[in-house]
């Protein structure tokens, strides 16, 4: 048996919530006012996701590093790995919202799109 | 000399959502002024996601939700200038400019809205002791120089102040592969959204140090290390608990403050709690034609109320352009008891079709406390709300019928209430 203590973020209350854990499984929450605590916590204990924003190189573009997301949450423990795997890659401008830039990301089955638009700049 | 029916200055969200309101409205001839080289605001370098939840009903990043209004903007063929910063204002609306391609303009405009947005608050407002090097920088600088330049600061920080533009910074900085060593606040609680402190500072094991400050720095050309120590309750140091932290960059992310230097040249009446003008229902100042919106009005903390409140003050110049705003009996709004400041300060009621949302902050963490608005002696509205804390603002709806019910009174209160 594990425990666990959670913050929930469902609203500005932010309960702080005790969470036991048996075989990777939820078997009691306390410290929550109402039930999105308790949905909260066994999908933080169970499966906690994030969507990854952050910056991808742009050769002649300004801004000079192309803004970008990926398109639905993945699990929190592969965004670092993301981020690297984001880092190899060199964009050329012009970019726009909307353009893919990976099809799936470390084994995601996600895509990462770019969330602004860089001009071609003379330089 | 040119001539405008609007102008707007300032073209990031408060400024763009108050250009397409008073299109939609049918203005035709007006001016966005907007000193940076794109439009957008402080949202161009606010990659993270967040934004637009209640305007768009889904989430976006801040250069994506800027774009929405970018894109507005050109489809309803509003006229804009970037580069183009302006540097006087008078009371009569005459506006100076200065622009790269034009050198000096003079505009005179028949009604202005002021959507100037706000600016972090420098280490010289705070008065930290010790060196002057290198390696200090407010966060939203920072997030500048990572965002949009794709240059990193430092490698090893310390940030001071746990607002919102600090923690997101403490992730982005992780993310880029820096060590953030701790946030260290002030106060006992957080200034951001839990939120934030679960996906910023937990997710990567960032400390935040409550209570605490930093009492030294350390550095001779670029900053070598911080003191922090934690304070009592009367918020001074414990200097015998001081400890030392070796860094290379400390961030500030310590407040906004409205940018109202162009306002006051205009004789606009500022309030010396929100730092921002005084203004009516239609967000108009006491400069007859001179609107506010947006953080130059008060600091919000999310984009979609930037928008609504523009939407407002757009609506309010058109109907004043068109000579349909009334502005005689008006009421003042006081915050009292609990409450910080509340916008908009005064109301005319023969303004309001239907509703009016007033804004507030209150002044500390209220758990199950009633919200309470008093016309005079009178209480209307009596809410009980789970919590309210400071920095989240809280809004509240008075209706056309409670101020038809209090047509005699002269003042409004919004009283925060055990019971
Ligand atoms: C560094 C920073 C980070 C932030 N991060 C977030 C966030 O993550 N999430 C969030 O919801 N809110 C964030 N905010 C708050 C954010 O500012 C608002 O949500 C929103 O962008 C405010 O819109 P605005 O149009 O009032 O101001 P701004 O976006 O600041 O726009 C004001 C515009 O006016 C222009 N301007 C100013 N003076 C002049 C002049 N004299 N002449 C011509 N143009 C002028 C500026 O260049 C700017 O483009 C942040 C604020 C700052 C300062
Ligand atoms: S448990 Fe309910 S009340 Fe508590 S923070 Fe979560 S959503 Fe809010």
């Amino acid at each position: 048996m594990e425990q666990r203590a959670l913050i929930c973020i469902g609203c500005p209350m932010g309960c702080r919530l005790e969470v036991t854990i048996e075989n990777s499984q939820v078997v009691d929450v306390t410290g929550q006012s109402c039930k999105i605590g308790n949905t909260y916590a066994v999908k933080e204990c169970t499966n906690p996701t994030r969507i990854l924003t952050t910056t991808v190189e742009v050769e002649n573009g300004y801004p000079e590093v192309a803004s970008v997301k990926t398109e639905r949450d993945i699990p929190k423990g592969k965004l670092l790995e993301c981020v690297k795997e984001l880092k190899k890659i060199k964009l050329t401008a012009p970019v726009h919202i909307g353009d893919i830039v990976l099809e799936d990301i470390a084994n995601t089955g996600v895509r990462v799109v770019v969330t602004t638009n860089c001009d071609l700049v003379d330089k | 000399m040119q001539e405008f029916d609007l102008v707007i200055i300032g073209g990031g969200p408060a400024g763009l959502a108050a250009a397409v309101a008073a299109k939609e409205q049918g203005i035709e001839n007006l001016l966005i002024l907007e000193r940076e080289n794109k439009l957008g605001g402080i949202l161009n370098q606010c990659i993270h996601n967040g934004f637009g939840l209640q305007v768009f009903k889904e989430e976006l990043t801040g250069p994506e939700y800027a774009d929405r209004f970018i894109n507005l903007v050109k489809e309803k063929k509003i006229r804009y200038k970037t580069n183009t910063m302006v540097i006087d204002l008078s009371k009569d609306k005459l506006i100076t400019a200065v622009s790269k391609t034009d050198g000096i303009l003079t505009i005179q405009a028949k009604a202005i809205i002021l959507a100037m947005g706000c600016r972090e608050r420098p280490r010289g407002a705070l008065n930290i002791p010790g060196a002057r090097c290198a390696g200090i920088f407010t966060a939203g600088t920072a997030q500048k120089f990572v965002n949009i330049e794709g240059m990193m600061p430092g490698k090893n920080l310390v940030i001071l102040g746990s607002g919102d533009i600090g923690l997101i910074m403490a992730r982005r900085m992780t993310l880029e592969g820096a060590h953030v060593n701790a946030v260290v606040e002030l106060m006992p609680y957080s200034a951001g959204l839990t939120r934030n402190i679960v996906q910023c500072l937990d997710d990567y094991e960032i400390p935040l140090k409550l209570s605490h400050t930093v009492t030294n720095i350390v550095g001779k050309d670029r900053l070598e290390g911080v003191y922090i120590a934690p304070v009592d309750e009367n918020r001074k140091p414990i200097l015998a608990e001081e400890e030392y932290i070796p860094c290379d960059t400390l961030l500030l992310s310590v407040g906004l403050l409205p940018e109202n230097e162009l306002s006051k040249k205009a004789s606009v009446k500022l309030s010396p709690i929100t730092g921002g003008a005084e203004v009516d229902e239609g967000r108009e100042t006491n400069v007859d034609g001179i609107f506010a919106c947006g953080n130059v009005l008060h600091v919000h903390d999310l984009v979609d109320n930037v928008t609504e409140e523009s939407y407002i003050a757009g609506k309010a110049a058109v109907k004043y352009l068109k000579g349909l705003r009334i502005q005689s009996d008006r009421i003042e709004v006081k915050a009292k008891d609990g409450a910080r400041y509340v916008v908009p300060k005064y109301i005319n009621p023969r303004n309001i079709e239907k509703s009016l949302d007033l804004s507030f902050r209150v002044k500390d963490i209220y758990k199950d406390h009633y919200l309470s608005v008093y016309f005079d002696d009178s209480r209307a509205i009596h809410h009980k709300r789970k919590i309210m804390a400071p920095g989240e603002m809280q809004t509240v709806k008075i209706t056309s019928e409670m101020l038809n019910a209090h047509s005699l009174c002269s003042e409004i209160s919004i009283v925060i209430e055990k019971e």
